[in-house]
């Protein structure tokens, strides 16, 4: 069985280049964790990165829907959404349960299951005014069905979207505007209040794993980061796996003239939700993986501009590479982390401070006006360079 | 021989208002040459878009084959399945995908995408990559990219593409444009050799050419057939001098 998996790795060095470093980084950051090893790297640190892995496991979903298909999805941060949202029901349900339990040892009568219920509900929903769980919530109490929910409602929603949508022959533009609208009308549905989700105040304390309540943060985090890294390499080799087949020549010839695809037998449409609800997949994944690090999950994350954001990621990094949507989103979301958090110093220009708080979305949306006027490949493009370089 | 491979019945379709095909009839046979001409409008690219699907007729019907299947409920990708291939005017390959690539997705296999994710390449299918790529003479180019290759060579590999679909039916527009004479002669050969073991269409302005080919000519005008027979009967025809050959 090892045969083929080994054959696979010889043909692209890329992945086990990949996986070296990543493995290296995961290395370094557990011997500095302050669970692990010598604490010279914050647990807020540590959570940021996780939460860049998660991010690059999303651009890499990216890349393989627009980068090797041409689909030009702005909604995959939907996906990604929806996967925190499913996990993040069970993390808040049974957090809840166990407080409202501790809290009723101390009570004099026994409470009731019912009691018990009625108490979780107000407790989560108490906030949107009611008490009553709504019916999305009916598996919550259960980690597996919500785990499998995480991919089975975003891929459903894909399969569904997509299945509209490719079936009417909606290409181009048009299916942008259209996966825009998506994303929209489920942000603007998770507002309400009345969604069964808590509205705009979305779930919270996701960081407070159920059942871990002794164990700190500071472990959890760098738990999270294993988990991080491993589903990122996971993502990295499935990806690969699909775009070195002869189904990524096929997606690669749909991008570039699907007409001909047609002419040569291949149904365009069923491949392209093949990829649709498989990247939807990946996305999800990587947004259940994501949430619980970043602690709370609301509405506006869904927002449009965040599926914008991931497409910036991927065409800085450079398309249809894999490694570059890698190397976009980590770099694109780390500097922004660190300009937004204010603690880069501001660069003065006399009478003129130029502040990077105010001044960073001006700067990256310049950046990516210049890339992709001059450097369409992206960063992945300078690789190129020097790879023929070096054969010269 | 009982019937014929293709059976156009009685299709007509209009765009806006504008009658592109008027009641069009005729057959096609196994292993037959046929050559289309007619004026600039006459309805030639539309019919090639009726017959692989691309475009839905208003009224009438295709047949295809031995089991006499209707073709015009079908999609692209099923028509081409069912054995009709199709080449465009201008060269259309896959550019950033090498020769061997093209080829191999070409190859008749399975289409669906869990076959083709998990598709192994053979020794038979080498051997058909092989055979095929020594005949378009590119057998030394295969791992170039495509988008590499001259516009001659793509024209080939098109072909080559085209025969690694092992279609029945091959639908062939203006295969002469921008070649050089001694290009032109050797297509002439290529598709009478093709149409030993299947039929082929052609599309084709030039007279020269068709009169190469030697076969049988059918005269498209204002959407329907206007003469059938040989290039000499068909040019003697007075409205079809008329329409075509006198302006």
């Amino acid at each position: 069985m090892a045969g083929p998996l080994i054959k696979f790795l010889n043909n692209n060095p890329s992945i086990l280049i990949f996986f070296t470093i990543l493995s290296l980084i995961t290395v370094i950051i557990t011997i500095g964790s302050e669970a692990f090893g010598y604490g010279f790297i914050s647990t807020s640190l540590i959570k940021v990165i996780g939460k860049t892995l998660c991010i690059c496991l999303v651009a890499i979903a990216m890349d393989l829907v627009w980068g090797y298909c041409g689909i030009l999805s702005l909604g995959h941060f939907a996906f990604f959404g929806l996967g925190g949202y499913m996990i993040g029901m069970w993390l808040m349900y049974e957090r809840t349960r166990l407080i409202v339990i501790e809290s009723a040892k101390n009570a004099q009568l026994p409470m009731t299951t019912q009691e018990i219920q009625n108490a979780i509900g107000s407790q989560i929903f108490g906030v949107v005014g009611g008490s009553e769980f709504p019916i999305v919530w009916t598996f919550s109490h259960l980690l597996y069905v919500q785990l499998l929910l995480v991919i089975l409602v975003p891929g459903l929603l894909g399969f569904i979207f997509g299945w509209l949508a490719f079936r009417s022959r909606v290409t181009g533009v048009y299916l942008s505007i259209l996966t825009q609208a998506m994303t929209l009308a489920l942000a603007l549905y998770l507002f309400q209040n009345d969604s069964g989700l808590r509205g705009n105040n979305g779930l919270s304390g996701l960081q407070n794993i159920p059942g871990l309540e002794l164990t700190p943060q500071s472990v959890i985090s760098v738990w999270f980061l294993w988990g991080s890294a491993s589903a990122l390499a996971f993502g990295f080799l499935v990806t690969k796996f699909i775009v070195e087949s002869k189904l990524g020549n096929v997606i690669r010839g749909i991008k570039d003239n699907e007409q001909r695809m047609r002419f040569l037998g291949y149904n365009v449409e069923n491949y392209k939700l093949f990829i649709f609800t498989i990247t939807a997949i990946i996305s999800a994944i990587s947004g259940a993986l994501y949430y619980p690090q970043a602690g709370i999950i609301n509405p506006a994350e869904l927002a449009p501009i965040a599926s914008i954001y991931l497409a910036v990621w991927v065409a800085i990094g450079g398309r249809g590479r894999i490694y570059g949507a890698v190397i976009g989103a980590a770099l694109v979301s780390l500097l922004s982390s660190w300009l937004t958090g204010g603690q880069a110093p501001d660069i003065s220009f006399g009478i003129i401070e130029f502040k990077w708080v105010d001044w960073w979305l001006v700067f990256l949306g310049i950046s990516f006006v210049i890339i992709t006027l001059y450097a369409p490949k992206g960063i992945g493009g300078l690789f190129d360079r020097f790879n023929k370089g070096a054969s010269k | 021989m009982s019937g014929a491979l293709l059976e156009v019945n009685g299709i007509s379709v209009s765009f806006d208002g504008f009658k592109a095909i008027n009641s069009l009839s005729f057959n096609i046979d196994n292993c037959e040459l046929r050559a289309i001409i007619g004026p600039n409008g006459a309805g030639k690219t539309t019919f090639m878009d009726i017959i692989t699907g691309k475009t839905r007729p208003d009224s009438g019907d295709v047949i295809w084959g031995e089991k006499n299947v209707s073709l015009i409920k079908k999609s692209e990708s099923e028509i081409a399945n069912l054995g009709v291939g199709r080449k465009f005017q201008k060269p259309t390959v896959f550019e950033d995908q090498s020769v061997m690539e093209n080829l191999i997705m070409a190859l008749k296999n399975k289409r669906n995408p869990w076959s083709v994710l998990f598709y192994k390449y053979n020794k038979i299918d080498d051997e058909k990559v092989a055979n095929i790529a020594s005949d378009i003479g590119l057998i030394s180019v295969l791992d170039k990219l495509s988008g590499e290759l001259s516009h001659g060579q793509k024209q080939w590999l098109e072909i080559g593409m085209l025969l690694a679909q092992e279609p029945q039916l091959l639908l062939i527009d203006e295969p002469a444009a921008g070649m050089t004479h001694e290009e032109r002669n050797h297509t002439v050969l290529l598709l009478k050799k093709l149409s030993k073991t299947r039929a082929v269409v052609v599309v084709e302005h030039d007279m020269e050419f068709i009169r190469n080919l030697d076969c049988k000519v059918t005269v498209l005008h204002e959407g329907a057939v206007l003469a059938e027979g040989t290039l000499d009967h068909v040019v003697k025809n007075k409205t079809v001098i008329d329409v075509y050959l006198g302006r």
